[in-house]
């Protein structure tokens, strides 16, 4: 990865209107930076383009949601902030160093689309993995897994094995794991599309309130418009084929659009509907505040 | 690869069974009503419709020699049990180290692939002449070494396999904790290839009984089950050559049980040092 790629870069319309929405002022260090990013994959049939162009800030501490089309690369970048892969141009930054310093530092916690638990382990000891391969000391270590496992609710079943659990359950586990070092960056890839709508709604509140509480930034890959509305900052709308950035709406939920008044009552806000339909609009490409400059997809 | 075709696949998840109890009982009782259906018909044809007991001896007249006979049937059984003993441990250690390297390095996975093939179609017993004039007529060693050659395919074929299952989802996982290549081993490749490796000597415990007998038939110290046998059958004392063949029989189903219990032993679903 070298920074001389991006200075080549010709500007793109995408780079003009990104960050529009960041309202307070970007402290100092931002938890991800995504500059002039492509991710081609080389198959046998040819070559795909999953990313095309993307630049994106996250600021430390903010909620941003990527939502699109399936295939548009939602899930190759967020492996690529994680550097579970290679950008084939392009940089990216995580709390100012190279993701890959950052995977290795540990900065951040991961919940892929799959729950990905080791069936030979219990609930408990797939939680408390990361812990035990950063050797954290066994008593800590299970004091924070019984807390863990009590947030998502699955406190009674940590000596079960993941088998034993639904698929839901099974991705709070996930979830559980992803949260066990008290990251400042979570990465989620549709963590809740297995969940049944109540439990989705608990845990949404919950992810709101446990992001509040430790002040981390959270980058969350759904499919779901309410969900994205409901827990970001800015949703991240992308479209297919090249996967790029096709606009980045900013919530402004609640008056100070501080995470502690997204509450339950906010679902039923007017405001709430209408940025749901600010990221439909954007989603489908006819938004009346899309970057009149790119040719705007229809589909 | 040709030699995969010779073993079964190590089944990761569990099929899809009828309640646990019945299926066990089942699966004891089965095989024992066969057999007493198959004994019964037997006497009925040496007894009944009068098949001449030198042709095919009466499974009483087996039973007989087989208690007659038992001191000598004991030792011969340790004697062979002993060598497939040596000859399963042997060689399940090495296909378990060999297949770790071929597994790490692909340098040594193709070069061991040919051997591997070869040892897979030779017939492993038709060393049996050779070995045992080389290491002498009263040396044992011959038949311990075949029996862990043939021991070895298969728990080299079903480690490697296990070593390569790992998923995708589990290595980025792996990754994302910047895990060292210890650790991934210790947490994720061993316990992922365990039920293969399992099934790898399980496949291997009946082909080491069947190959350290078989080498008795080539010369080599007498007293093992093999070389009874074939002196039994010379002599024409067929009962009692079948009497060991029975004890042959027991021999490899002791090694298949027992095999078979450390595989649900170590399989189930043991602790694996997490917070519990
Ligand atoms: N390892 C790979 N090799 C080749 N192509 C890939 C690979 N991974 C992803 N792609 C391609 O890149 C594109 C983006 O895939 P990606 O998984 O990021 O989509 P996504 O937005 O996460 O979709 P979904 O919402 O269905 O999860 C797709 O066209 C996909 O086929
Ligand atoms: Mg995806």
């Amino acid at each position: 990865m070298s920074d001389a790629t991006t200075g080549s870069r010709a500007p793109r319309p995408a780079e003009t209107a990104q960050d529009a929405g960041s309202r307070a002022p970007r402290p100092a260090e931002s938890a991800v930076e995504v500059r002039g990013v492509d991710k081609v994959f080389e198959t046998r049939t040819g070559q795909v383009q999953a990313l095309d162009g993307i630049d994106l800030t996250v600021a430390a501490g903010e909620f941003v949601s990527l939502i699109g089309p399936s295939g548009c690369g939602k899930s190759t970048l967020m492996r690529l902030i994680a550097d579970l892969d290679d950008p084939t141009a392009g940089t990216l930054t995580v709390f100012g160093k190279s993701s890959r310093q950052a995977r290795l530092d540990q900065e951040y916690g991961i919940a892929f689309q799959q729950a990905g638990l080791l069936p030979w382990r219990t609930v408990a000891a797939n939680v408390a993995l990361p812990l035990e391969l950063h050797g954290v000391a066994s008593a800590d270590r299970r004091s924070r897994v019984a807390q863990l496992l009590e947030m998502v609710g699955l406190g009674d079943f940590a000596d079960r094995y993941p088998d034993q659990l639904s698929g839901g359950m099974q991705q709070r586990v996930a979830i559980a794991r992803a949260l066990a070092e008290q990251p400042r960056l979570l990465l989620m890839d549709e963590p809740f599309g297995a969940l049944d709508e109540m439990t989705r709604e608990k845990m949404q509140t919950e992810l709101v309130r446990i992001s509040a509480e430790t002040g981390a930034a959270v980058v969350f890959v759904t499919h779901s418009i309410p969900e994205a509305v409901f827990l970001s900052d800015r949703v991240v709308v992308m479209s297919p084929r090249p996967g790029r950035i096709q606009q980045i709406v900013p919530m402004r939920l609640g008056a100070d659009a501080a995470r502690a008044a997204r509450t339950e009552e906010l679902r039923e806000e007017r405001t709430f509907f209408d940025m749901v339909t600010a990221v439909r609009e954007a989603l489908h490409g006819g938004s009346p505040v899309a970057s009149g400059a790119r040719g705007v997809e229809t589909r | 690869m040709s030699a995969t075709a010779s073993t079964a696949a190590a089944t990761t998840g569990r099929p899809k069974r009828m309640s646990p109890r019945t299926e066990a009982t089942l699966r004891v009782v089965a095989p024992i009503a066969v057999g007493v259906i198959v004994l019964g018909a037997w006497q009925f044809l040496v007894t009944v419709v009068g098949v001449s007991e030198y042709l095919l001896p009466s499974p009483a007249s087996i039973i007989e020699e087989f208690i007659a006979n038992w001191a000598s049937i004991a030792s011969a059984m340790l004697i062979t049990g002993t060598n497939a003993l040596i000859g399963l441990v042997v060689g399940s250690i090495l296909g378990i180290l060999l297949a770790a390297l071929a597994a790490r390095w692909s340098i040594a996975d193709r070069m061991s692939a040919p051997l591997i093939a070869a040892l897979a179609v030779v017939p492993i017993v038709a060393l049996a002449p050779v070995l045992n004039s080389m290491f002498g007529a009263d040396s044992q060693f011959g038949r311990q070494a075949i029996a862990a050659i043939a021991s070895f395919v298969p728990v080299f074929i079903n480690t490697l396999r296990g070593f390569r299952q790992t998923t995708p989802v589990h290595r980025d996982l792996m990754k994302a904790y910047a895990a060292n290549s210890q650790q991934v081993l210790r947490t994720l490749t061993l316990p992922t290839a365990r039920p293969f490796v399992l099934t790898g000597i399980r496949i291997a415990s009946s082909l080491a009984v069947i190959s350290a007998l078989v080498a008795e038939y080539f010369g080599g110290p007498r007293g093992g089950l093999g070389s009874l046998i074939s002196t039994s059958a010379a002599s024409s004392a067929y009962a009692r050559a079948w009497a060991y063949v029975v004890a042959s029989i027991a021999l490899g189903l002791l090694f298949y049980l027992a095999t078979l219990l450390l595989e649900r032993l170590v399989l189930r679903r043991a602790p694996s040092g997490g917070a519990r």
